[in-house]
């Protein structure tokens, strides 16, 4: 009995993923400060590849697994979760986290696999004649940071000068990622920016919030994580900031975020790339084929969430990718520079959007060998605190590329230098 | 206008040193009755929270596993618990932990090197870490115990009356100074004026003394962590009211150790002088110093700041001085 108990265990063990089977490795969080967030994002993703799996056999006939490995949005954990899922066919990583994905860059260069970090990394990422391996369609936080400007802009009739505007951010390479952006364009639209920095996990944020009662900013934008964004958002209300002109980032901009503070988060704003809710025709499938059989992850509890969905969202644009990969391979078991070349040539259209069961979810993707990151288009969605659900408030805005492309091209132009890279394209 | 704001710095710092010290007297507790440095302390705060929460909202303890294990659906009971019924069950739950740790782990290590204990200790932070997730789930939970928050009219009306500028003095730091004063006296008048208490000291004074004159000393430390277990429920409730229940809220130990460090880790009033400093300290030096330097200064400052106490003043500013002859 034992002995048999010992093979099955070793088995399992070393068995690790079917070689024949496409492998995308969910390097998640489902522990530590950021848990709560990180737990909705890895449903929304494994849930997607289950309904690919259980409505369409996976992929091009080829299955596909979604091996998870705990990060703990620790960036060692998530260095050490590259390596251990690498040798099983990994085809693309999406570690959510901007700390892993930079130490992963240089990492995934040389394995030769891609990294796709939506919403979220190395912004000047965009740039694929630099970065091969990266892609971070359909948005970045210079993005994000320019569309939240083009809305204020619109607010005030197209005028920002004299106006004061905030900058609260995660005292982190994530939290920093936008002031390079917010600089140029308050030199462009004559606001004047004010940066705090809140050291995370950012439980305890009185001084700031005591200086933006001072100092009376006209606009609050938040680039926080966790436990800062429902710490940040209570301080705003006890101040009595408005809401309306408090706009986080989209990683601040979930139900998570607002609920603890309960009606006194009503009107806050966050940015997003995708749609939030059960309204879209790809649940029915998905309550068909994933909740109600009982293969959701972690029992479906959060299906339909802001985090969950842009989970599913990530799974969406990668399995896209594999298909198109496919088609250009000639071949359904493709590898994972096959898969760099499908997401060079991805496509996704609102049409497509809407076949997936998807309307109006995103902007449309379109990536290239030089484009790694699409449009960046963006909107807005607030928060209604008495119907406990975020409503889109704008249309997807395109950023101010004008401002956007020099930095990037400045940004990746210096990485490419420091890492002996030369341009390709 | 100046001195003003630096004024309202202050005060908020105060307040903020209150809730810092919330944490730091569970420290003090434990180690004073027993030497031992609870690593889980924090944790243990995050338990209280996540179970007062799970027991108000009618919650069904391990649903998740039940689910999984047995195919079904439950999450609920379907009833809800007031306040004061689920603190008064919590602390219960929090007696019972204190009986269980005194059984499972520290009555096999009596007579060990603090070193030890302490590392039983940082297990069982793991331990409860991982119990609270799997019993209660690892999302982010509202608290709410009708503890009022938000910015004080009646004070900010005052004060402007008063000075030209209205202070903010946040309603729940109000509400903090006021039950850790409440504490603060329950704990001294209990360990100077009751028998158990007295034998509590006893016992910090020294263990083998304590024992010669029939103190049980098992009973002592499951009184002594039964006592830390409702003070890290008092600052769950606090902090967990303030930015929900979340796995953050184990964090909130990093914040009481400077206070332990510049207070002593033996003494209660030590605890919240402590605590009072370093809010305060902090506070001002991000006010005055934070923007000079880019800002995010008071995690920094608070360590320096205690290390400098710590250079003049190893013990602490109220902690037992340390006397070694060889």
């Amino acid at each position: 009995m034992k002995l048999k108990l010992a093979t099955a265990l070793t088995a399992l063990l070393v068995a690790g993923p079917a070689m024949a089977d496409l492998v995308v490795p969910n390097l998640s969080y489902r522990t530590g400060p950021y848990g709560a967030n990180g737990t909705q994002y890895a449903d929304g993703f494994n849930d997607y590849f289950t309904l690919l799996n259980e409505r369409d056999g996976g992929i091009g006939g080829e299955k596909i697994q979604t091996p998870e490995c705990e990060t703990a949005y620790n960036t060692e954990k998530g260095v050490e979760c590259y390596e251990a899922t690498k040798g099983n066919g990994a085809l693309v990583y999406n570690p959510l986290s901007t700390g892993i994905t930079y130490q992963l860059i240089p990492k995934v260069s040389a394995d030769k696999i891609p990294l796709y970090t939506p919403g979220y990394g190395r912004t000047s990422a965009k740039n694929g004649k630099v970065f091969e391996w990266v892609f971070n369609a359909p948005a970045n936080y210079w993005d994000g940071a320019s569309v939240a400007i083009k809305y204020l802009l619109d607010q005030n009739g197209g005028d920002l000068k004299g106006k004061k505007i905030a900058l609260v951010y995660h005292n982190s390479a994530y939290g920093k990622e936008p002031i390079r952006t917010l600089q140029e364009l308050s030199k462009k639209h004559g606001f004047t920016l004010s940066e705090l920095p809140i050291d995370p996990p950012g439980q305890e944020q009185k001084s700031q919030w005591l200086q933006i009662r001072r100092d009376k900013p006209d606009y609050v934008v938040m680039w926080g994580w966790g436990v800062m964004n429902q710490t940040a958002i209570q301080e705003a209300a006890n101040i009595r900031f408005p809401m309306e002109n408090f706009i986080g980032i989209w990683w601040a901009g979930s139900e998570v975020d607002v609920m603890p503070v309960g009606d006194a988060a009503n009107g806050y704003k966050s940015l997003t790339f995708n749609g939030v809710g059960t309204d879209y025709p790809v649940y029915d499938d998905m309550k068909k084929f994933v909740i109600e059989p009982g293969k959701a992850s972690q029992g479906g509890q959060f299906v339909g969430s802001a985090l969950y969905s842009r989970g599913m969202y990530a799974a969406v644009v990668i399995a896209e990718a594999i298909k198109k990969a496919q088609e250009l391979a000639g071949s359904s078991a493709i590898t994972a520079p096959q898969l760099r070349d499908g997401f060079e040539a991805l496509d996704i259209t609102p049409e497509r959007l809407t076949e997936i069961g998807l309307p109006d979810f995103g902007p449309e993707i379109k990536m290239s060998c030089d484009n790694h990151g699409g449009s960046g288009m963006a909107r807005l969605q607030q928060w209604d605190a008495g119907a406990k659900k975020w409503s889109l408030i704008t249309e997807f805005t395109e950023p101010d590329q004008d401002v956007l492309n020099p930095l990037i091209a400045e940004d990746s132009e210096a990485y490419a230098k420091e890492a002996g890279i030369t341009p390709r394209c | 206008m100046e001195f003003l704001y630096a004024s309202e710095v202050l005060v908020n710092g105060l307040m903020a040193g209150v809730m810092y010290a919330l944490v730091a007297l569970g420290f003090v507790l434990i180690y004073k009755a027993s030497g031992v440095f609870n690593y889980a302390q924090g944790v243990m705060a995050l338990f209280a929270a996540m179970t007062l929460v799970g027991i108000m909202e009618g919650r069904v303890p391990f649903a998740h596993l039940i689910n999984a294990m047995f195919g079904v659906h439950v999450s609920h009971f379907g009833w809800t618990v007031p306040a004061i019924f689920g603190i008064a069950l919590t602390a219960l739950i929090m007696v019972g932990l204190a009986i269980a740790v005194e059984k499972l782990v520290l009555k096999h290590l009596v007579g060990q090197e603090p070193i030890i204990l302490f590392m039983a200790t940082i297990g069982l932070a793991w331990f409860l870490e991982g119990l609270g997730d799997v019993m209660w789930g690892a999302d982010v939970k509202v608290l709410d115990v009708g503890l009022p928050q938000g910015i004080s009219d009646g004070i900010e009306a005052a004060t402007n009356d008063w000075l030209g500028y209205g202070f903010f003095i946040d309603k729940l730091d109000i509400w903090a100074t006021v039950i850790a004063a409440a504490l603060v006296a329950a704990l001294v008048g209990f360990s100077q004026y009751t028998k158990q208490g007295r034998a509590m000291r006893a016992v910090a004074d020294d263990h083998q003394a304590a024992l010669s004159v029939g103190i049980s000393l098992r009973f002592i430390w499951i009184m002594v962590w039964s006592i830390a277990g409702f003070v890290a429920l008092v600052a769950g409730i606090m902090w967990g009211t303030k930015s929900g229940v979340q796995f953050s809220l184990s964090l909130i130990a990093l914040k009481a150790l400077p206070v332990l460090m510049l207070g002593g880790f033996t003494s209660i009033p030590g605890a919240i002088v402590g605590g009072l400093i370093i809010g305060m300290g902090e506070k001002l030096f991000e006010y005055f110093i934070g923007p000079m330097v880019g800002g995010a200064t008071e995690n920094w400052f608070a360590y320096v700041l205690a290390l400098l106490f710590l250079v003049f003043r190893p013990q602490g500013l109220f902690g037992e001085r340390i006397i070694e002859r060889v």
